[in-house]
C-alpha cells in the first residue's frame, strides 16, 4: 500500500464563509493506477460531506469535469499516474460559480450553447418521405465536431470565456455552431452567421488553444472556430 | 448577436480585418524605417528631413499613423472589455486612449505638413 496526498477544494455556502483547500491522505494499492474519480469516491467514503458530480464513470457523460493539478479534465478517465507532483490538487472547473465543493453552476455555459441553436434547421416546404440523406463526404465533415459531450472542460479553461461568459460563446458552443454551419442538411447558415458576426461571440477567440489542450475527447475547437471565422470573412469580403 | 457601440468596426468581421490589415501596414513601415537606419551610416538632420520630404514617404507615414489609430483603438477596446468590468471606468479609459490616438494622428499630420 502507498499513501497518496490529495488536496480538495471545499466550499459549502450554508456553512463556510469562504472556500478552503482540505488535505486528505488515501491508502491505495501500490500496483493500482486508479482514476481520479475512484480517488474521489474513496474520499467520499472517508468524508461523506464531499460533493462532486459523476455518472457514467467512463468518459461518456461529461459530468465529472474538474481541474486536476491545474488542468481541466474528466476525473473518470484521468489516471492518477498522469498527474505530476507530490500532491494531487483537485478544484472545480474555473470561472463558473461554485454551488458546492466541486460542483459548479453551468447555467452560463448552457445559455451560450442554447444561443447557437444546437439543432438542425431546414426550411424545405415538404419534409422528405424518408430521412434527409447525406453523401459520405458531407457526413465526414461532421467528424471531430459531433463527438463533443459538453463537459465544459474547454470553455472553462478559456480566458476569453472567463472574462466574458455572457458574450463570448466559448469553444464548446462554437464547436457545435460549426457542426451545424457545415451540415449539408441545414439551411440556416446565413442566419447562424448573422448571429455570430459581432466583436464577442466568435472573434473574442484569440487562438491560445487551451481548449485543444484539455479536451478529453481529443477534439479541436480552435480549428472549428477558425473555419467559422473563414466563413464570416468569405461572405464579408 | 452581441451589439457594442464603443469599438471601431461595424462588426466583428470588420474589426478582425482592420486589425490584420493595419498590422501589415505597420510591419511594412517598421521594415522601411529599419532599412533606412541600416543603409544610412550617418543619420543627419539633412538626410532625415530629405527622407520625409518626398510625397510617398509622407503618405506612407500618414497611412501607418492611421493604421496605429485603428489597431490601437480596437486592441485597447478588446483588452479593456476583458479586464475592466466597471463600465464607467472602462468608458473613461477608452475615451482617454481614443482621444490620445486621434491627437497622435493629428500631430503626425501637422509634423509631416511642415516638412
Amino acid at each position: 500500500m502507498k499513501k497518496v496526498a490529495i488536496s480538495v477544494y471545499r466550499y459549502n455556502p450554508d456553512v463556510d464563509d469562504k472556500p478552503y483547500m482540505k488535505d486528505y491522505t488515501l491508502e491505495v494499492d501500490e500496483k493500482q493506477d486508479l482514476m481520479v474519480l475512484d480517488l474521489l469516491i474513496k474520499l467520499k467514503e472517508q468524508d461523506p460531506s464531499l460533493a462532486f458530480r459523476r455518472s457514467c464513470r467512463e468518459g461518456v457523460c461529461g459530468s465529472d469535469g474538474v481541474n486536476m493539478n491545474g488542468k481541466n479534465g474528466l476525473a473518470c478517465i484521468t489516471p492518477m499516474s498522469s498527474l505530476k507532483g507530490r500532491k494531487i490538487v483537485i478544484r472545480p472547473l474555473p470561472g463558473l460559480p461554485v454551488i458546492r465543493d466541486l460542483i459548479v453552476d453551468m447555467s452560463q455555459f448552457y445559455q451560450q450553447y442554447e444561443r447557437i441553436k444546437p439543432y438542425l434547421i431546414n426550411d424545405e416546404k415538404t419534409p422528405p418521405a424518408r430521412e434527409r440523406l447525406q453523401s459520405p463526404e458531407d457526413r465526414a465533415k461532421l467528424d471531430g465536431l459531433y463527438e463533443c459531450i459538453l463537459c465544459a472542460c474547454c470553455s472553462t479553461s478559456c480566458p476569453s470565456f472567463w472574462w466574458n461568459p455572457d458574450k463570448f460563446v466559448g469553444p464548446a458552443g462554437l464547436l457545435h455552431a460549426y457542426r451545424f454551419l457545415i451540415d449539408s442538411r441545414d439551411t440556416a447558415t446565413e442566419e447562424r452567421l448573422d448571429d455570430l458576426d459581432d466583436a464577442f461571440s466568435v472573434f473574442r477567440c484569440h487562438g491560445i488553444m487551451n481548449c485543444v489542450n484539455v479536451c478529453p475527447k481529443g477534439l479541436n475547437p480552435t480549428k472549428a472556430i477558425g473555419h467559422i471565422k473563414s466563413m464570416l470573412l468569405n461572405r464579408a469580403v | 448577436m452581441v451589439s457594442v457601440a464603443s469599438t471601431f468596426g461595424r462588426s466583428g468581421t470588420h474589426d478582425y480585418v482592420l486589425v490584420r490589415a493595419s498590422a501589415i501596414i505597420m510591419a511594412l513601415y517598421s521594415l522601411f524605417i529599419i532599412g533606412f537606419f541600416v543603409t544610412t551610416p550617418d543619420v543627419t538632420y539633412a538626410n532625415w528631413s530629405a527622407l520625409f520630404s518626398s510625397l510617398w514617404v509622407k503618405v506612407f507615414t500618414l497611412l501607418t499613423l492611421t493604421a496605429v489609430l485603428m489597431h490601437g483603438w480596437i486592441g485597447i477596446w478588446q483588452v479593456l472589455t476583458d479586464y475592466v468590468k466597471a463600465t464607467r471606468l472602462r468608458a473613461l479609459i477608452q475615451f482617454v486612449v481614443s482621444v490620445g490616438l486621434i491627437a497622435m494622428w493629428l500631430t503626425g499630420l501637422f509634423v509631416l505638413w511642415g516638412v
